[in-house]
């Protein structure tokens, strides 16, 4: 337990909160607007601007902001002229961005495992100044992405609807952009650039088996993406050997496959027990004989139909109706 | 058309000689057309005759490639009063890439009334519940908008633009894949609105129950107007009057039927002369 008091741990776990926090307010949004791939095609782009840091001797972060800035507001123009879709448009930068890096890597004469760090996450390297870094720009990403979250709701759930009611569409659309590739560049140091869409989105997903609404979606997935990189980075402190980075990704999908099956349970039973509509059967349909009595305990889920319950039972509806039941 | 009846005083909202093109290619042209307060307007057509495109001009969704369109007095370019305005888009569902509930899509519609970073007023509380009740949907309310019918989102997308308290509606084909009870509701909700006051613009193919609510038609045929008048059957909207399949046998008469005087202008007259 000596190493969570050692001052490049104490770094770590700020960093790993702040960022858990952050990254998945960011992914909300961008699930609601189906562009989940979005992150990693900034998380690429931003592999330039890393390199055009290393190559230039000044510090990778801001040039990974900065070029990351650009390149989601390039995708954005381009999904708004609608010269190509927004996959298409997340596909160009996609490769521009991590070919870009590597050939400025092989320039600038790195070392691979400078570029590396980025690429995979290198939380317990992370030095004073970039704690601060990263809690500052979680502290904006979250105040803003919480506190615009009507409009920024209204924009991503029906564009039009949001043009319609006044809301300046074009200015939401870029900010969420931006949010995303500031979110990028801090969790980049947690989890990679290659891993970083994980941290926005897999908590949105898991949060989204077991939540109905959007304000309980945003919160669970704020929780759990700060139970992964937290927890992810003590596992790998701790328990065993290993890179927090992948680590922390990993714990994130453990969670989705543990909340997928029970989602799907809990809204089947919730489906099940919707009531019936009120018609009336098509006839006086009665069972010759019933094994056993339908009752609270009887296994047999009861579903309200009209003033009754009618029982399932192997694909039927048994009404009680007198001393016997009916077919409904 | 007179230029009187395109400025009339009473006028919510005016397209002066309008037209729209789309990649270049002119689809609405010569739109003349004044909505009045208080009118049930149902923009009528067939498929591609640029019903919905007017829609979306009115809304400024899409751009004027010429002519003029003025909302509550002023030039759409720069009219700001957008919480006067009410819009339900065509959609085939209300649901997106994350759960959210009947609440939440309706509350949405609050946003023309709310300052930013500002938090829900119990008014806003007590618009959204209303408009809920309006359409028959507020036991629903905390239910995922995706465990809803077809029809009932329908339903929450008219609610979502009650919420806001527009004067003037635009709705989208909101009866398009609905069953005819869903219809019925929408009726009903649609002529709370009427009783209130509210002047509604409604894109439909066929009326169904929303028949006897309407009380102006106006009928599109080829990105143009071919009809502006009294509400008319939806057999007749496609009759040999406005059936392109037919014009060779009856071209005389289409020709003058077209110009002929619709019969809202006479009232129209009177209308204004009332309010001078």
């Amino acid at each position: 337990m000596d190493i969570l008091t050692l001052d490049f741990m104490i770094r770590a776990m700020i960093a790993a909160v702040f960022t858990g926090l952050a990254a998945p307010v960011v992914g909300t949004y961008l699930v609601q607007r189906r562009l989940s791939l979005m992150g990693d095609g900034i998380g690429h782009v931003a592999v330039t601007g890393v390199a055009l840091g290393l190559l230039t001797g000044t510090s990778p972060t801001w040039t990974a902001i900065a070029v990351a800035i650009l390149g989601a507001i390039i995708i954005e123009v381009i999904r708004e002229q609608g010269h190509a879709n927004g996959d298409v448009a997340l596909a160009l930068l996609f490769y521009g961005g991590i070919a870009g890096g590597v050939l400025i890597t092989s320039v600038a004469g790195q070392s691979a495992a400078r570029l590396q760090e980025y690429l995979f996450g290198s939380i317990t390297t992370i030095s004073v100044p970039d704690v601060w870094i990263t809690m500052a720009l979680a502290a904006l990403v979250i105040l803003i992405g919480v506190g615009l979250s009507p409009q920024l709701f209204a924009v991503a759930q029906d564009q039009e609807f949001a043009q319609v009611a006044g809301l300046n569409i074009r200015f939401y659309n870029v900010l969420v952009a931006v949010l995303a590739a500031v979110s990028v560049t801090v969790a980049m140091r947690t989890v990679g650039l290659l891993l970083v869409s994980a941290l926005m989105i897999v908590p949105v997903a898991t949060a989204q088996q077991l939540t109905r609404s959007f304000r309980a979606t945003l919160v669970a997935s704020m929780l759990l993406g700060v139970t992964a990189s937290f927890g992810g980075l003590l596992f790998a402190a701790l328990v065993a050997d290993v890179p927090p980075g992948p680590t922390i990704v990993l714990l994130a999908l453990a969670c989705f496959l543990l909340t997928w099956p029970l989602g799907a349970l809990l809204r089947r039973r919730h489906r099940q027990k919707v009531p019936f509509a009120e018609i009336d059967p098509l006839a006086h349909d009665e069972i010759e004989e019933h094994p056993h009595e339908h009752g609270e305990n009887c296994g047999h889920p009861a579903v309200p139909h009209g003033d009754h319950v009618d029982y399932l039972h192997d694909g039927h509806r048994h009404a009680p109706h007198g001393i016997h039941y009916d077919e409904h | 058309m007179s230029l009187s009846d395109t400025t009339a005083p009473d006028a919510v909202l005016t397209i002066e000689n309008g037209s729209v093109a789309i990649g270049g290619r002119p689809v609405l042209r010569h739109i003349n057309l004044s909505v009045r307060v208080g009118d049930f307007l149902a923009l009528m057509g067939a498929n591609g005759s640029g019903k919905s495109t007017l829609v979306r001009a009115m809304t400024g969704l899409r751009p004027l490639a010429g002519g003029h369109i003025t909302m509550f007095g002023s030039e759409l370019s720069s009219f700001h009063a957008w919480h006067r305005v009410g819009f339900v888009p065509q959609r085939s569902t209300a649901a997106s890439g994350v759960p959210t509930s009947v609440w939440e899509t309706v509350a949405s519609g609050r946003l023309t009334r709310r300052r930013l970073l500002h938090p829900l007023l119990p008014k806003d509380r007590r618009a959204i519940r209303e408009a809920l009740e309006v359409v028959g949907l507020e036991d629903r309310a905390r239910d995922g908008i995706s465990t809803l019918s077809g029809g009932q989102q329908q339903r929450v997308l008219i609610a979502r633009a009650l919420a806001g308290e527009p004067e003037l509606f635009f709705l989208d084909e909101p009866t398009a894949g609905v069953d005819l009870p869903n219809q019925q509701a929408l009726a009903t909700a649609l002529s709370t609105l009427k009783e209130r006051g509210a002047t509604v613009v409604l894109v439909a193919h066929e009326l169904g129950p929303l028949a006897p609510l309407v009380d102006r038609a106006v009928v599109m045929r080829d990105g143009r107007i071919a009809y502006d008048g009294s509400p008319l059957a939806d057999h007749e909207v496609h009759g040999p009057l406005f059936d392109d399949g037919h014009t060779h046998h009856h071209h005389v008469e289409v020709a003058t039927r077209d110009h002929t005087p619709h019969v809202a202008s006479p009232l129209d007259i009177e209308r204004n002369e009332e309010s001078r």
